[in-house]
């Protein structure tokens, strides 16, 4: 267990301290994008395609222009003079800012409308008339590499056909070997859907171009705000754009979650608006539109896994069709275009792996933003932990015993997984263990072969995952070639009260609290006297955002080592003042002895004091001190998750009778928070499981693009979620921490999915995709029957 | 998600409204609650270009027993239905809906008068007001008129209400001894609107035949539905479990719910018999204690 080092008014590591962000978000005193009110700002809206593959035939702006208020309407044309129509994506793909001929999926941006006031400018946008040449739209995967389909990206040189990438991992022959070889291989195609990341904030932009200054100062909800002001300079340098004359604000951010790291055309468009007209221009997402951008997953995986027959696992692959619409927007790691999705072979030691992945282009919106998934964790935890359950199934073993005989043993760490990471730590036995302890496992099992005997359906599922966050070592990861460290710059002032500041940016995660804690376990300095800031590229120190739970790997560790570099100096003030030698000083938390005479110190206050009043001869002044953490390694969070249901033969009903999470992510910085992560993440992993998808029909119309037909669970929908933790350390992380926030968003879709499976197999239902619903269970119940 | 344009009028009397109506023609709207006509604006489904506001119109909103009638203000909202201790005690089929439909802060505005003159099958209170036998109230140019509920609903949004009517008032007969009533729907989640919904009122006499039966069905049909020939096979029957039986099954005969993302036609029609088996049952405990 972790002990706490410091008191609770200090609050360092492990003390459930409050969160300090809290009191002005629960009194409704955040400062959100939409908050943000200048001088003569104006008001944009963006007409949308109704169609998801269209010729434009032509854009009418007369009666738009006629309304009082409204000042302009800007299409692809308007943009295409300063060649500013199309914009690149992370992953050298091109997306268009508004289109001059063709849209590509529906909803797709067709023009922007900028009026006085938003009212103004919704009527306006109603009053364009834009006439289509609708188009047969692309929407089957599958069917995009026929050689009769349409080729969607003729404008792109060399394209021949709609296959974007083809990706692989491992060794295909031998791994095709070890499962021809095999004793049992059970095979699935799996299927992850299009999900909305439904942020309970909207995506938004406020421009404000200052032609005196030339600086282009843009509020923006951002989970990125340096990468995208560095992507800003790259993009529109030729119009004069310069990145020192942009300043990037990302305020208070109403949850991310992925959805808020790309660049939307919106965004492009509002800032070129203010950029010609030399207003603010404000763009605002309604909610309506937040639904129909943003789409995580959308993987049809193939998996085959391969085992002997008591079931020792021998070999996985897994082939996989991507199906990322109009244009790869997917915002991973240059040298990572599937993400970590090679994490695929899970918790278990083994030596044959193969994963590939082929990406193709449909008329749907941009594809590959992510959800809340580790860089595409989700979907390879998915395939394994479904194939595990489903070979347990087959060979007639407890799917806790086959975990159990696979695991990769705590003395393996560091373990070279077969598709080449190097996990760091943990203890996977231990932490099962602990789960099936809590939820009372073997009761369970009884008591299903009790209700199986009377005919009742009755599931008991297991997810025990391995993740891979904290993106990442400079030797592998980038974005843009930009390396994917991050940064910590603390200045202590002279009453030792502190401002520090990061090149991450929180969107709820409680950045303000968990970084001050972290401070005050490296210096002593009381978290509450400890002011954080982030997100505003003219202050805060460069850094690559926060996404994929990456904050703590990497800004936390910064934090750490840049406070360590301060404690050095701190140190040498120390002896100056205690009139010592600077081996004869010694730390304890917040303060400075004489090596044998404790009586005699300094707390660190003292030393800030001093560093600005009365420093040693030669010493440069002040109190601060700055790092830029490049980690070594990734950190490999991991976690067993229970779920035990219900199912109700007649309706289809499920019910989650038990949910049980625990969750090991290293040394804990603040249980609260992170019990909360958790919590919210258990509930977002409810959500695809069993309520949520994008369903689209033959034409590429999105069947659900409200709240109403888009079921995003609430607290009634949530289980009772009982957490619980194990701590292995990482080995590696300053402060022996792993990213978390993810974990449970990866781990509950396949518990709850194993479960639901698991009760409906006494009818010979053996796999079903996720999101599985009442109706779904119904439908396969009878098809089942029939069967029968 | 804003609307077109539109002007508000507020009345605060049934004849101001009823006159408003009248000078503004076919382009006005009533709205009280709001909770179904706003939603469409937003969305510029509706664009009316006048909206007089009835919600508050006095002395139309109450719950109270006269002679052989439960009396309910068309303005009573859900949240004052979810509350009043007659209904809890003697009507308990109101509960059982209100509870189901939307959320609180909807159901605070959302009037049962609104719920039935919007002449949406989805909605809940028709179905009850089809199982109750209702009558409906309606003020306009000509006067007050009533409405049995099965003249009532005409079609998808159409109701049997002529421009410038408003709904004032809804009647039930008062519930007798030995009888009881029960509502449920499956909701793919809270809030949802239904994937099927059934509301079943009975009556029994002393010996336990039952005596009046009405049973209406939710978001099955483009028309708020009865299921008629369910209630004449229990009708003056003491009702058994094969008879209950034998009423699911024809519920989910008589149904006409259409595949759509709430499920299959078949999903659904099995839905409609099995909770109209389980809302007789609800009942008819109701209706013995």
């Amino acid at each position: 267990m972790f002990k706490c080092k410091t008191s609770p008014e200090v609050g360092g590591m492990g003390h459930s301290v409050k969160r300090k962000e809290d009191a002005r978000f629960l009194h409704g005193k955040g400062k959100f994008t939409d908050d943000v009110k200048l001088p003569g700002m104006l008001h944009m809206v963006i007409v949308r395609s109704p169609y998801a593959y269209a010729k434009i035939l032509s854009i009418n702006k007369e009666k738009a222009l006629a309304i009082d208020g409204v000042l302009a309407v800007i299409t692809g044309e308007d943009l295409a003079q300063y060649n500013l129509h199309w914009m690149p994506t992370l992953l050298s793909d091109s997306q268009m800012v508004l289109p001059t001929d063709t849209v590509m999926h529906q909803s797709q941006e067709v023009c922007a409308v900028i009026a006085t006031d938003r009212y103004i400018a919704v009527d306006g946008a109603e009053a364009v008339d834009v006439q289509y040449e609708p188009m047969k739209a692309l929407v089957d995967p599958y069917k995009a590499l026929d050689k009769d389909a349409p080729l969607l990206r003729p404008d792109k040189e060399g394209q021949k056909d709609n296959h974007i990438y083809h990706w692989e991992r491992g060794e295909r022959a031998k791994t095709d070997a070890a499962i021809a070889a095999a004793d049992v291989v059970v095979k699935e195609r799996i299927y992850l859907p299009r999900i909305h990341v439904a942020s309970i904030e909207t995506c938004g932009v406020v421009a404000s171009y200052d032609k005196d200054t030339e600086k282009m100062l843009i509020y923006l909800t951002s989970q990125a705000p340096h990468a995208i002001r560095t992507i800003l300079a790259l993009v529109a340098g030729h119009v004069g754009l310069s990145e020192e004359k942009i300043r990037i604000i990302a305020p208070d951010i109403g949850g991310g979650f992925g959805g808020k790291v790309p660049v939307y055309p919106g965004y492009v468009i509002a800032i070129a608006a203010s950029f010609l007209i030399g207003k603010p221009v404000k763009w605002i997402e309604d909610r309506s539109e937040n639904l129909v951008n943003g789409f995580a997953r959308d993987y049809h995986m193939d998996c085959e896994l391969a085992a002997t027959k008591d079931g020792k696992i021998q070999a996985f692959k897994v082939s996989t069709l991507a199906d990322h619409g109009y244009t790869d927007s997917s915002a991973n790691p240059s040298k990572y275009p599937t993400g970590m999705f090679s994490i695929c072979t899970g918790s278990y030691d083994y030596e044959h792996a193969f994963a590939e992945l082929d990406a193709v282009y449909t008329n749907k919106a941009p594809g590959g933003v992510a959800y809340r998934c580790s860089f595409r964790v989700t979907e390879a935890v998915h395939a394994i932990e479904r194939m595990v359950d489903k070979l347990a199934a087959e060979i007639g073993k407890d799917p806790a015993q086959l975990r159990f005989e696979n695991f990769i043993k705590k003395e393996q760490f560091p373990y070279a997984s077969p598709l080449g990471w190097s996990y760091d730590s943990g203890d996977y036995k231990q932490t099962l263990e602990k789960a099936m302890d809590m939820i009372g496992y073997a009761d369970y099992k009884k008591e299903q072969a009790e209700k199986r005997a009377q005919g009742k359906l009755m599931g008991i599922g297991i997810c025990t995952f391995t993740e891979v966050v904290g993106a990442g070592p400079s030797k592998d990861f980038d974005i843009l070639g930009i390396k994917m460290f991050d940064s910590a710059e603390i200045r202590v002032h002279p009453t030792g009260k502190a401002l520090a500041r990061f090149g991450t940016k929180s969107q709820g995660q409680g950045h303000e609290t968990t970084y001050a804690q972290i401070l005050a376990e490296e210096l002593g300095i009381p978290y509450t006297d400890i002011e954080i800031d982030e997100g505003d590229t003219d202050t805060a120190p460069y850094g690559l955002g926060t996404y994929a739970s990456r904050s703590t790997p990497t800004a936390g560790a910064a934090a750490a080592i840049a406070a360590r570099k301060l404690r050095d100096k701190g140190k040498k003030i120390a002896a100056h003042l205690l009139e010592v030698s600077e081996e004869d000083i010694e730390w304890e938390v917040g303060k400075y002895f004489v090596k044998g005479a404790p009586e005699k110190s300094k707390t660190i206050q003292d030393v800030a004091f001093a560093a600005y009043t009365n420093f040693p001869e030669g010493m440069e002044p002040g109190f601060e001190a700055t790092h830029y953490y490049d980690p070594p390694n990734l950190t490999f969070p991991n976690g067993a998750y229970i779920c035990v249901v219900e199912v109700e033969e007649e309706t289809g009903a499920i019910d989650v009778k038990r949910f049980v999470a625990i969750d090991d992510c290293g040394n804990i910085i603040n249980p609260m928070i992170v019990e909360g992560q958790i919590h919210g993440g258990l509930t977002q992993g409810i959500a695809p499981a069993m309520y949520e998808g994008i369903v689209y029909d033959d034409e590429g119309n999105v069947l659900n693009g409200t709240l109403m037909d888009y079921l995003v669970p609430t607290a009634v929908e949530s289980p009772h979620w009982e957490t619980g933790h194990t701590i292995t350390p990482s080995p590696h992380h300053p402060l022996g921490a792993k990213g978390v926030a993810e974990s449970p968003t990866v781990g509950a879709p396949p518990a709850i999915a194993n479960a639901i499976i698991d009760a409906l197999y006494p009818l010979g239902i053996k796999h079903l995709d996720i999101p599985i619903t009442p109706d779904k269970v119904w439908d396969a119940i009878q098809v089942a029957k029939a069967k029968a | 998600m804003i609307p077109a344009n539109f002007n508000y009028h507020k009345a605060n009397t049934l004849k101001e409204a009823i006159a408003l109506s009248q000078e503004l023609g076919e382009e006005a709207k009533y709205m009280s609650g709001g909770h179904s006509l706003l939603p469409m604006m937003k969305l510029r489904f509706a664009t009316p270009e006048h909206i007089i506001d009835i919600s508050k119109i006095k002395g139309l909103s109450y719950i109270k027993e006269e002679g052989n009638l439960l009396k309910i203000g068309a303005l009573t909202t859900q949240t004052e239905l979810e509350h009043n201790p007659n209904l809890k005690e003697n009507y308990p089929i109101f509960g059982d809906a209100v509870w189901l439909t939307a959320d609180p802060s909807v159901r605070n505005c959302g009037t049962i008068g609104g719920n039935i003159a919007h002449g949406d099958a989805a909605n809940d209170q028709p179905a009850l007001m089809l199982a109750l036998r209702a009558t409906i109230i309606a003020e306009g140019v000509d006067g007050k008129k009533s409405i049995p509920i099965d003249d009532f609903f005409h079609g998808f949004y159409m109701t049997a209400l002529e421009p410038g009517d408003i709904l004032t008032e809804i009647q039930i007969p008062k519930t007798k001894k030995n009888s009881g009533g029960a509502y449920h729907k499956v909701e793919r989640k809270v809030g949802d609107y239904a994937t099927a919904g059934v509301a079943v009122h009975i009556e029994l006499d002393d010996d336990g035949v039952c005596q009046e039966i009405g049973i209406g069905l939710t978001n099955v049909s483009a028309v708020p539905m009865r299921l008629e020939r369910g209630e004449e096979i229990l009708r003056g029957k003491k009702i058994t479990d094969e008879l209950i039986e034998q009423v699911g099954v024809i519920a989910g005969e008589d149904a006409e719910p259409e595949s759509d993302l709430r499920g299959s036609e078949a999903y659904k029609r099995s839905i409609v018999n099995t909770i109209t088996k389980r809302m007789l049952n609800k009942a008819l405990e109701r209706a013995r204690k």
